[in-house]
């Protein structure tokens, strides 16, 4: 009896499993098919390429305009300003917590980081209306700073844990042996951490720095805060933008019902979607390509 | 014979343990020299004080005078990299790095600024009785390799920078038979260039290939001298039992 209990439970939990596993698969699932049916209802009115390289948005007008172009672009300006900020200070502060930090300062370092990520993006967001962006008008002599710089360095901010927590672990994980070889050779501490550490954990990395992507990319609050939200083609950090993830949390709630404009807004999720799953797929080649050096 | 490294009074302790008491050890040019004894007696941590590698350890403290010929090795005026570039070392299992055959030998030269085109890469692969068997490989990556050719690659990196003394950690103890012979093949023809210590558990091993042994102890050295004495006439008792493997 007993025994036929314990594989009962056994099979039991088996299935368990396998539907909690099946059903991320079905969210998944879900949220493209929804996305994809709203889009294609956008599409029947308006051409998609005009969509995609349309360069005005405004979908109040009188003649409303469709065009994402500038959204694109809002997006792609702060994230790659994020980046360009956060990836070489998010693995630099990796290299050093695991590589040369004392075991205190290593202590106090690490918990401080993962408290960093626990702050509300409307904080950081708050933060920008508050703090950066009387800094940036003075310095650049602007009227306000709500533009892509201010976004860009708040989504640094917020994309820093998450980097620097991934990345402190691959280079953590590096195996000891592949350090004592380098300085068998002679290698100082600098040329072991550039030519063997960091490309030896370069796949944790990549998968750090294509996190932090994904955050920057999909974060709304705090840009939407701090950016200024002007739906114009941005042509430098000191512009105002207007990211995607704002549009839709801006418009979503002020547009009527099964309107072109509010399919247009799915639409737009859309292609979000498909921008950080490109992101992924990306990171993911690189990785793959790395690993052909590790060892299984 | 003229005496290449040498170690006098070597105290070393990890924080409050003591690993090395009152070591004196000498390594003799073209030689191969083998510490022996069972685990823990202090054998690799002799072995890599040597290259200075207890450099990474912060709370190792190491006390009394190692020379290679005349140059104090823990100087204040030497660089370490110096040290490590003349004193090559083989780990106990084959470490290359996560790189091709060819940038595993090629990294060591980079690093030190010395020439590293294809002949230099050959050159050290045919010393380390590789380049047959990987020339047509070299720019696969290094961990596809058998653990024997591993090890040899590894051998091959350290030849490569042409140093003066090399250390090696029970290079053999992760291989097969077939692998290890071909390795203490190896072992015997790099003395005629070099000077070599190595670490064993493997008596025979020792017997094999190496001139003269030490038989360390709990951290002191028992026993040593040419290498037939020490197998056939050990002084020590305890140096006999270990020999015949009473303990191990």
């Amino acid at each position: 009896m007993k025994y036929k209990v314990r594989i009962g439970l056994d099979v039991t939990f088996k299935y368990i499993f396998k539907a909690t596993g099946l059903l991320v698969l079905c969210l998944l699932g879900g949220i493209l098919a929804m996305l994809i049916y709203n889009s294609i209802s956008f599409f029947m009115d308006v051409k998609p390429l005009d969509f995609i390289t349309g360069m005005e948005w405004n979908p109040t007008a009188k003649n409303p305009a469709y065009g994402m172009l500038p959204l694109i672009l809002s997006t792609t300006i702060v994230t790659f300003g994020a980046m360009l900020i956060a990836i070489p200070l998010g693995i630099g502060t990796a290299a050093f917590i695991s590589e040369y930090a004392g075991t205190r300062l290593k202590n106090i370092l690490k918990p401080a980081i993962e408290m960093l990520a626990a702050v509300p993006s409307v904080v950081i967001g708050f933060l920008g209306i508050v703090v950066l962006s009387p800094g940036i008008a003075d310095m650049a002599g602007l009227p306000n700073g709500l533009n892509a710089l201010n976004g860009a360095i708040l989504l640094a901010v917020m994309a820093l844990p998450t980097i620097i927590t991934i990345a402190e672990d691959a280079i953590h994980a590096v195996p000891k042996t592949y350090k004592e070889a380098s300085y068998g050779v002679g290698a100082t501490k600098w040329q072991t951490l550039r030519k063997v550490i960091i490309p030896a954990a370069a796949p944790g990395i990549i998968s750090a720095v294509m996190l932090g992507v994904g955050r920057a990319i999909g974060e709304t609050m705090t840009v939407l805060m701090a950016t200024g939200n002007a739906a114009l083609i941005p042509t430098g950090f000191f512009d105002s933008v207007k990211t995607m993830t704002a549009t839709i949390a801006i418009e979503m709630g002020e547009v009527p019902y099964q309107t072109t404009h509010y399919y247009g807004l799915y639409a737009l999720a859309t292609v979000l979607f498909f921008m950080t799953l490109i992101a992924n797929i990306v990171g993911e080649y690189f990785i793959n390509r790395l690993r052909k050096y590790h060892a299984a | 014979m003229k005496t290449k490294l040498s170690a006098e009074n070597l105290n070393i302790s990890f924080a409050t343990k003591q690993v090395l008491k009152n070591v004196s050890v000498e390594f003799e040019e073209n030689k191969i020299t083998a510490l022996i004894g069972p685990s823990g007696c202090g054998k690799s941590t002799l072995l890599r004080s040597f290259n200075r590698m207890h450099d990474l350890v912060p709370y190792a403290k190491i006390q009394g005078s190692l020379k290679l010929e005349d140059m104090d090795i823990y100087s204040k005026n030497v660089p370490v990299t110096e040290i490590r570039k003349r004193i090559g070392m083989v780990f106990q299992k084959a470490n290359p790095f996560p790189k091709s055959i060819y940038d595993n030998i090629a990294y060591g030269l980079k690093i030190n600024n010395l020439p590293h085109d294809k002949s230099v890469i050959e050159k050290a692969l045919t010393e380390a009785f590789l380049w047959d068997e990987v020339k047509d490989d070299l720019k696969m990556p290094a961990h596809r390799l058998s653990g024997g050719q591993q090890q040899r690659l590894c051998i091959a990196r350290a030849v490569a920078l042409r140093p003066e003394v090399i250390l090696m950690d029970e290079p053999c103890s992760a291989l097969d038979p077939v692998s290890t012979i071909k390795i203490e093949e190896l072992i015997l023809h790099l003395k005629e260039k070099y000077t070599i210590a190595i670490v064993t558990h493997n008596m025979q091993q020792a017997q094999r290939i190496a001139d003269h042994t030490y038989f360390m102890y709990l951290g002191e050295v028992k026993e040593s001298g040419p290498t037939q004495d020490i197998f056939e006439n050990p002084k020590h008792e305890m140096t006999k039992n270990y020999i015949n493997g009473v303990f191990g």
